[in-house]
């Protein structure tokens, strides 16, 4: 008797951004059938706020934001649910910015902007897809 | 003062930005110095103030018809007020954040200051130079203008 697969797990998803234009963009486009948007947020200290409440599995996270910058809120989020994964989204295209995220703890950097294909790419690998 | 690579930079910046965010690419004329300032200020404008190794501002302006057609081409079903206003600012950021890649990551740039006709010309003013940066993308003409010191 062949072993039944076992289901994938949904992931719950929270998106920050300062941007309505962006956070519904990456809303609409992610594609991924495992992933499930259960909040956004404005800027990191209504990320912090949000994400007591929701505790996500996933999040896509600006950089650049009025009140807490991106990669504060990383800090801030990975204190309490350590084992969040973290997709930076941001126009800030340096190199040693994108490292210095990814040594905070955000584990993929998408520089904005980005097409479709390159988001679901992007969280696909977030995933471990 | 700009020099003809940096301003290289942002013509770069403002092609990739339109080819890959609506999927339409945008044509770019030749950047001029400016000298009357509100002559480039159109329906809103974005406007991304830049500190650390340079000073300064970047902006970019739009007619607001433009930018509820580059909202529907991110397939984007509220183009009314908040969204366009929103979205002038995107632009800003995302060009002014490209630009990271070359000026280095003391390069800082603030989060945008939307102005709309009732302050545009007001908030878009700069004390040095400015370079134009003409566009043009589909049937639609807009500005990034750049003033660095």
């Amino acid at each position: 008797m062949s072993a039944v697969p076992k289901p994938r797990e949904q992931l719950r998803m929270m998106i920050v951004d300062d941007s309505n234009v962006m956070r519904r963009r990456i809303e609409r486009s992610q594609q991924n059938e495992r992933l499930e948007v259960v909040g956004t947020a404005v800027n990191g200290l209504d990320a912090v706020t949000k994400f007591k409440q929701l505790l996500p599995d996933v999040m896509t996270l600006d950089l650049t934001m009025p009140e807490m910058d991106g990669i504060e809120c990383v800090e801030h989020v990975l204190k309490i649910k350590a084992d969040v994964l973290i997709l930076v989204v941001s126009a800030l295209a340096d190199k040693a910015t994108a490292v210095e995220a990814i040594e905070k703890g955000a584990n993929g950097f998408l520089c904005k902007p980005f097409t479709d294909d390159q988001l679901n790419e992007a969280l696909a690998e977030l995933i471990g897809e | 003062m700009l020099d003809a690579e940096e301003v290289r930079t942002f013509v770069q910046g403002t092609v990739h930005f339109f080819e890959t965010a609506t999927g339409h690419a945008a044509t770019v004329g030749s950047p001029y110095l400016c000298i009357d300032k509100s002559a480039v200020v159109q329906d809103y404008a974005g406007v991304i103030g830049i500190s650390g190794n340079r000073e300064g501002k970047v902006y970019f302006t739009a007619p607001r018809g433009m930018l509820s057609v580059m909202l529907m081409c991110m397939n984007e079903t509220d183009t009314g007020e908040q969204n366009v206003r929103d979205l002038v600012g995107e632009v800003a950021n995302t060009i002014s954040g490209n630009a990271r890649r070359d000026f280095g990551r003391n390069f800082i740039i603030s989060t945008p200051t939307i102005c709309d006709r009732t302050n545009a010309a007001t908030a878009a003013a700069t004390t040095g130079r400015s370079f134009v940066i003409p566009i043009n993308w589909r049937s639609y003409a807009a500005n990034v203008v750049v003033c660095l010191q």
